[in-house]
């Protein structure tokens, strides 16, 4: 006869979770609350919303930095856990605080659609600090599924809702994707925690092994919008509500660039061989794609799309590195992307009139005039995302080339810089068109939250020269976690 | 005798129909939605054949994971499609065209 079981053994150490606890909790009561006031409630569940979304990230900057395993070791929390939930809570803050204009505007400020944010984040945290293949599957699917709802939103507009099916249909395709990859790597390495696939793999590696990997990697991919499985992300984003396109460029970028590093600088270091291959070629092409098909583009959303993908290209030369240096390198790239996406997001959100929104490039001609400072803004992140000196974009790009070119890829970092030659000829556009075209009727004040973030962001991005080590420390922290 | 490799030449079969379903299909976004449930039910025909050949209990536990997250995603995706029909009153997989690519 057993001993019965003592309290400990049955309850889990819940100290590494209490950021998605308190999110998890808070968005329940914020629910009931949303529920019982009815559309009165809207005011009030943002600002709840936002004050979890900022407690939360409070929590992770002050957890213990050493590496805790909880559940049974399905759910872990160590440096680089820490930096990507900072990152996917301020992506989310953000993004709460730019839509609130916008959704009065379209009268359609629900209180459902903070809920649902956060019910993405406490997903995108959980994809963050997978520690197994069931752990990380119900993260990406809680992030997924919040992220098709929102991505129909405006439902009585047809590009919303279309946008929310094509989503959600090739969204469940890369699921299954994912899934399956899972279940061949279940099967034969017999175990889905990743410490237990590492130990596994070292004793060698079969074709199933290789078939799931390719499995995985395809269904990771479609996440991160990385070509080949791109097709959905220019559709999506040019479809969605605005804020919530600013909102699928930042936070879940974040999450799914550190799904990732988990699954294939974590669970499968051991056999990089296979996996680097396919990782290069994703890179190459995404940065290929993201440069050329964004020229022909009129659409700023459109172009923001492509410019997402290729930039996921650019982070994934860090990953394709394979060592330490490759993963500082990509999380110093996430870093300030989600600064230059949330700030360019932010200006795009405040070229309207009334209820009319703007998002032509045409729209932004002779933006210098009519408002010079935005005009400044927006050029700073065309500059930085162009990746010229002494712009923060220069220093992300710098990192994981430098990281590449260590590792003996050569090739990889050349054609990385000529599609940033390329890239920059659209970016440089842009400038050319707020300040040297005729301008046309000015817009509107810039709305106050999307202020906040433009300006946090614009700081970051002008001033990131002064004090890199900091960043430097932290990202090279939570490289050191994986390896 | 049937072994695993049978069960995992079904779920194999059934994966790749699911998938030929999401692409070949020009007609109708309902018969998609079938195909993700047919990806879905492969895995778990994969999931439990494994865990019963490993004699290890966690392959079921994954598959009972699956069954309740693939029940949510079809109550979203008949939501998504319920409102895309009210605005665009079809459900042809050729009209979901709005916007390019």
């Amino acid at each position: 006869m057993n001993a019965a079981p003592t309290l400990h053994a049955v309850l889990p150490t819940l100290s590494p979770l209490l950021p998605e606890l308190i999110l998890g909790i808070g968005v329940l009561a914020l629910i009931l609350f949303g529920a019982f006031r009815g559309e009165r409630s809207t005011e009030g569940v943002n600002v709840g919303a936002l004050i979890l979304l900022i407690v939360a990230l409070f929590v992770v900057v002050t957890q213990p930095t050493h590496r805790v395993t909880t559940l049974n070791g399905a759910f872990i929390s160590d440096a680089f856990s820490r930096v990507m939930k900072a990152l996917i809570l301020l992506g989310s803050s953000a993004t709460i605080l730019l839509s609130r204009d916008y959704f009065q505007r379209e009268r359609i400020d629900r209180f459902e659609y903070p809920i649902l944010v956060v019910l993405c984040t406490i997903g995108m945290m959980v994809m963050a600090s997978a520690n197994d293949l069931i752990s990380l599957y119900l993260g990406l699917e809680l992030q997924s599924l919040a992220a098709y709802v929102i991505a129909a939103f405006h439902r009585d507009d047809l590009k919303s809702t279309e946008a929310g099916l094509k989503y959600f249909v090739l969204g469940a395709l890369s699921s299954g994707m994912l899934l399956y990859g899972s279940s061949l790597i279940y099967g034969f390495t017999g175990t889905v925690s990743f410490p237990g696939i590492v130990s596994a793999l070292h004793a060698g590696s079969g074709f199933g092994i290789v078939l799931g990997i390719v499995f995985v990697a395809a269904g990771v991919a479609f996440k991160m919008s990385a070509v080949p499985f791109h097709m959905w992300t220019p559709d999506v984003y040019e479809g969605s509500p605005t804020p919530v396109t600013a909102f699928f460029a930042s936070a879940p970028k974040m999450a799914a660039v550190a799904m990732s590093v988990r699954v294939f600088a974590g669970a499968f270091q051991d056999v990089a061989a296979i996996w680097q291959q396919i990782i290069i070629f994703i890179a190459i092409a995404s940065m290929a794609l993201g440069s050329f098909a964004a020229i022909g583009q009129r659409n700023l959303k459109r172009l923001m799309a492509y410019s997402s993908i290729g930039n996921i290209g650019y982070a994934l030369i860090g990953l394709a590195a394979a060592k330490e240096d490759g993963v500082r390198g990509v999380v110093i790239y996430m870093v300030i992307y989600l600064a230059m996406t949330l700030g360019a997001f932010a200006i795009i959100l405040s070229l309207r009139r009334g209820r009319q929104m703007f998002e032509s490039i045409d729209d932004l001609a002779g933006l210098s005039r009519t408002h010079p400072v935005l005009a400044f803004c927006l050029a700073m992140m065309m500059f930085s995302l162009a990746g010229i000196p002494p712009l923060a974009g220069f220093f992300a790009k710098f990192y994981v080339f430098a990281a590449a070119i260590k590792e003996g890829l050569v090739t990889l970092a050349v054609i990385g810089v000529v599609t940033s030659v390329v890239g920059a000829f659209y970016y440089l556009r842009l400038v050319k068109v707020m300040y040297f075209d005729e301008p046309q009727a000015g817009y509107e004040r810039i709305p106050p939250g999307s202020a906040i973030v433009l300006g946090l962001s614009s700081v970051v991005v002008i001033l990131f020269w002064l004090a890199p080590a900091p960043l430097v420390a932290v990202a090279g922290a939570a490289a050191k976690a994986l390896y | 005798m049937i072994g695993l490799s049978h069960y995992l030449t079904v779920a194999a079969i059934l994966f790749t129909l699911g998938v030929l379903g999401i692409f070949i299909n020009r007609k109708n976004v309902i018969v998609i939605l079938m195909s993700v449930e047919l990806i879905l039910l492969a895995v778990n025909i994969n999931l439990v054949a494994f865990s019963t050949h490993l004699n290890d209990i966690t392959g079921q536990v994954f598959a009972l994971f699956v069954l309740t997250v693939a029940a949510a995603e079809a109550a979203i995706g008949l939501a998504i499609l319920v409102v895309f029909f009210r605005n665009r009153g079809s459900i042809a997989v050729e009209d979901v065209s709005m916007m390019r690519g």
